[in-house]
Formats: structure tokens, sequence, C-alpha cells
């Protein structure tokens, strides 16, 4: 019987693993922001009763999300691995599982923006139109901010997906949290660093939906109690 | 001031818009009325360029705006504010931030931006709601915002669809006040859709009635509730009860309306005096329009000269609808 893992070496276990994993989420989720909420907007703006109806483009455009959002992220890991060898300049690493976990999330984000933004009142939208605005600050000052609450849950939800697919970059060394419970705790049948990895994922999601929780209610000006 | 010249429209070959031709001239208030589905809303849609006609003009200051694309369609916007039918706040700014967006989509900077908001602010009444979100505010002052928005950018037009159809009657006068002041202080040209003719009766100076996507009415309301067979006279004077017991005792009997404080308060006893005839009100009644006092009254008269009485009362302003008893047409 092989004795424990000290505490002090499973606590610099979780340290490094956190550190990997709030590394490449946290790249990716703002990559993915970037470019997944223009790919929301866009598919919005284009859709039937949008600020600039396009079927063609809209169709073309659904289709690539849809595509892009149903194939499952094992599979776009492996297969981006050669293309984040040429951006990154090496397939291994933290670094390296940024990619694939980017350009997953956009046509994630860009669904869950589309339909976020949808859900403005089309009379709002309308009301701003007749004040001869842009477009463009339609875009800012109507669909964005007056979703905005949502638009941030949205992005804690996309966080929490990230993480989840963050564990399965052990399978081209990316590391972090679900790497070090795969590859520490469960193949070598090391259950205090499996469960202690666990515990902490756990509480870590937990913290980072609640940040994004309250951040959504702090922008959030319906239904305040008074002035 | 506005022009709309046989504008038509129809949605998938169903005509929702058929020739409608109306003017709204500067500084008045025209309101649009008629059933439901007879294009009020579309009209209205087409007049805020939210919806381009399959055919035909509209006019502002001589300027047909139909058919204007890019920054040349924003700026005709800023022209005619819109008080959109329903919610149309941004729920998430305040009262003045809204009252700010057209301003903000003119350009207008800073300071100015809330000089004027403040100004509007004041018209409607709601200085002290300024840092209210929408959530804060009541259906009236949320309409209310929704005014002092439409005006910000000092349009000529203003266009308000069922401005107050989800309103109570009390916050319904609010904001009827409110669209009567921005005429008033203003200036501006104002075309109300409703189906509601106490808003007509409130503030219109004008009237048109719409039906299956045609004017069937037009004119000034103080005119047209003078002509006995238009639908506004019929809409908006008090109803005359028949009651033929009552009118059994006469010698004549007759309908006869009277517009002004002059012809309400002094033509009846004027003409029995003149002509020595007992002249009754057996029914009807008062009402007003804007501020004018406008009386619908079934006369009852017994005398000689009763024919001359009426015929005297139509010569000095009041319009005798019929004859009921008596020989027909002493109208005027
Ligand atoms: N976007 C649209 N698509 C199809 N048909 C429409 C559309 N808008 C209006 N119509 C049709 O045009 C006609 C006129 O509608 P409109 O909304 O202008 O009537 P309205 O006078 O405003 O009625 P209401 O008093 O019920 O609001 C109706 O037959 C309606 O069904
Ligand atoms: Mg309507």
């Amino acid at each position: 019987m092989r004795s424990a893992t000290p505490w002090s070496d499973v606590i610099a276990y979780l340290v490094e693993a956190t550190g990997e994993t709030l590394y490449m989420v946290g790249v990716s989720t703002v990559i993915a922001t970037l470019l997944g909420v223009p790919v929301g907007v866009w598919l919005q703006l284009t859709a039937k009763g949008g600020l600039r109806p396009n079927a063609a483009v809209h169709r073309i455009l659904s289709f690539v999300t849809d595509l892009g959002r149903s194939m499952p992220f094992i599979v776009l890991l492996v297969a981006l691995t050669s293309v984040t060898r040429l951006i990154v300049g090496g397939s291994i690493g933290s670094t390296a599982v940024i990619v694939p976990l980017a350009v997953g999330a956009i046509p994630f984000v860009g669904r869950l923006v589309q339909n976020i933004l949808s859900e403005v009142h089309v009379t709002v939208v309308e009301a701003a139109i007749t004040t001869g605005a842009s477009t463009l600050k339609i875009v800012k000052s109507v669909l964005i901010r007056e979703s905005l609450p949502a638009l941030i849950n949205a992005i804690g939800v996309t966080v929490i997906a990230l993480i989840g697919y963050s564990a399965m970059a052990g399978v081209i060394g990316g590391g972090g949290l679900g790497d070090l419970a795969i590859r520490e705790g469960y193949q070598r049948f090391n259950d205090r660093i499996l469960w202690s990895t666990v515990a902490w994922l756990a509480v870590l999601t937990t913290v980072i939906q609640l940040g994004f929780t309250r951040a959504a209610r702090a922008f959030d000006r319906r239904r305040h109690a008074s002035v | 001031m506005i022009t709309v010249e046989n504008l038509t429209k129809s949605f998938q070959g169903v005509s929702a818009l058929n020739g409608v031709t109306l003017d709204v001239e500067a500084g008045t208030v025209l309101g649009v009325v008629g059933p439901s589905g007879a294009g009020k809303s579309t009209l209205a849609r087409c007049v805020a360029l939210l919806e381009r006609p399959d055919s035909g003009a509209i006019r502002v200051d001589g300027t047909d705006i139909t058919s204007l694309d890019g920054s040349a369609l924003r700026a005709a916007r800023r022209q005619i504010g819109v008080v959109p039918q329903g919610d149309s706040l941004l729920r998430q700014r305040t009262a003045a931030g809204n009252i700010a967006l057209p301003l903000e989509s003119a350009g207008v900077p800073g300071p100015q931006r809330r000089t004027r908001v403040g100004e509007l602010l004041d018209l409607v009444g709601l200085t002290d709601k300024a840092a209210a979100y929408p959530d804060q505010l009541s259906g009236g002052q949320r309409q209310r915002i929704a005014v002092a928005r439409a005006l910000a950018a000092n349009p000529s037009v203003l266009l308000a669809d069922e401005p107050t159809s989800a309103l109570d009657p009390e916050t319904t006068g609010s904001v009827l006040t409110v669209l009567d002041r921005a005429r008033a202080e203003l200036g501006v040209t104002v075309l109300v859709v409703t189906h509601d003719m106490g808003v007509v009766r409130k503030i219109c100076d004008d009237v048109a009635v719409l039906e299956q996507g045609r004017v069937v009415e037009h004119g000034k309301v103080l005119d047209l509730v003078n002509n006995p067979v238009s639908r506004t006279s019929s809409a908006l004077l008090p109803a005359v009860d028949l009651n033929p017991i009552n009118e059994s005792s006469y010698d004549r009997v007759a309908d006869v309306v009277l517009v002004g404080f002059a012809a309400v308060g002094a033509l009846l006893p004027e003409a029995a005096h003149r002509f020595g005839v007992e002249l009754n009100i057996v029914g009807g009644g008062l009402t007003r329009l804007g501020e004018t006092p406008v009386a619908r009254f079934r006369l009852g008269l017994n005398g000689e000269r009763s024919d001359s009485a009426l015929e005297w009362i139509g010569e000095a302003g009041g319009a005798v609808q019929r004859s009921l008893k008596g020989p027909q047409g002493v109208a005027a």
C-alpha cells in the first residue's frame, strides 16, 4: 500500500493546475467573447425581423454556427492540434489548448448571444429606430446594453462550459485541473488527489458562477426597489 | 405641414391602406380613428418611417420622405417624433437617459443634452423622476417619458399610436395633457392614432375616420359635429333619447347642435323670447370638445311661430339637425 500524497503536495498540485485551468479558460473566454458576440450580433441582425434581415447570410451563418456547436470538443481538439501547432508553435502545453477551446466556444457564445438579443422587445428597438439612431448605435445602446445582465450570465455559462472542455486538454498535454484529476488521481488510483480536485472544482465553479450572477445583477436596472 | 397623398400598402396581397389622403395643418392635432383592422397602425408606421408604403407620398414641409435611405432617412426620422404603441422605453436607462437617446442619435454634445432633457422632464411634469428607471414608474409616467423622448430632438411632427390604450381614464388625461402642451408650447404638429373617441373629444382639432384602408371622413371636429350624418357627430355628441310621451305635447320637436359658449348659453332663451314661443329641452345634453362647449339638444316648441324660431336658431349659428314633428327640412 502506497502512502497517501502529503497534503502540502496535493495543494501544490492544485495550485499549479488551477493556474493552468484559469489561464486556458480565461484567455479562451476572452477570445470567444470578442469573436462570439459579433457572431451573435450578426446572426440577430440578419435574422427575420432583425435590423438588417438577410436570409442568405443568416442561413449560412446559422449553418456554420450549428455545425461548430454540434462538433464534439474532443474531435475539435485533435483536429485542431495541427493548426494549433502552427499558431502557437507547438502542440503541447496549456497555450496550445487555448485555440481549440476558443474555436469551440465561439459558435456556443454566438448562439447564446443571438438568443439573448432576440429577447429585446421589437417596440423598444423600433422606438430607437425612430429616433434616427444608426444600426451601430442601436446594437450598442439598445440590443447589447438592454441585455447586458443576460450577456454577463451567458459569459459565466461559457466559462463553466470551458472548464469542462479544458479537462480534455490532458489529451494533448494541456494540463489543468481536469487533467490532474484524470492523470494523477484516477489513472494512478490516488484517491486523495482525485477527490481533492473534485471538491476544489466544485468550489471553484460555484464561486465563478456566483461572481457572474452578482455582476449581472449589478448591471440590471430592472425592478430595483427604489432610486 | 404634413401631407399624406394616396398612400397604399398591402401585406402579402392583403390591402391595409387603399389610397389614403390626409393633411395636417401646422400646429394642429389630427386624430386618426376607425375600427380594428382599418389600417391605423399601418398608416402610423408608414409616417414613422418604419414601413415603406407601396405607393403614394408622405410630405413633411413639402418634401416626400417615403423613399429616403441611409443618413437622409435617419435625419427625416429625427423630424418625426414617435410615441410607439406599448412599452418602448429602455429598461436599463433612467427616465433622463431614455429622453437623451434621440439627442445622442443626433450627435448633440453632453452639456446641451442635459439641459434639453431637463426642459423636457419639466414639460411632461416629471422632473423629480429624472433618475428613476422605467420599472419604478407607473404606466402613465412611462408614457409621458416616451412623449418627452419623442419630442427631444425638436421634431416638427409628433406621432402617437394608441398613446392611452393601456391606461385608466385619469392617467389618460395626464398623457393627453402632455400631448396638448407639446402642440401649444412647442408648436409641433400632432398625429394621434386612437380607437378612443375620448381622445378626439379632448385634444383633436381635426379627425380622420379610416375604414378598410380608406379615409371615409376627414375634417375639423367642430365642423363635423354640425353635420348630422357624419360618424364624428354621432360618436361625439350626447345621445338624444327617444321620448314620445314627452314629445307628444309639443307642436314642433327638433334636434339642434350648438357650438361655443355664446351659442350654448344664449341662443335658445333668445329664440324663445324673440318669437314668443315656449321652448323646452326635452333630451340630449352638453359636452365639451377641447375647450369648446358643445350641446346637442332635442327641443320641444309650442307656439305659432315655432318654425320661425327654429329657422332663426339655424341662421344664428345653431345647426337644426332635423325637425321630428311638423314640416321637414327646417334646417339651416
Ligand atoms: N405586418 C403585417 N403583416 C401582415 N398583415 C398586416 C401587417 N400589419 C398589418 N396587417 C394587416 O393590415 C390590416 C390593417 O392593420 P392595422 O394594424 O393597420 O389596423 P389598425 O387599424 O391599427 O387596427 P387595430 O385598431 O386593431 O390596431 C389588417 O388587416 C392587418 O391584418
Ligand atoms: Mg393598431
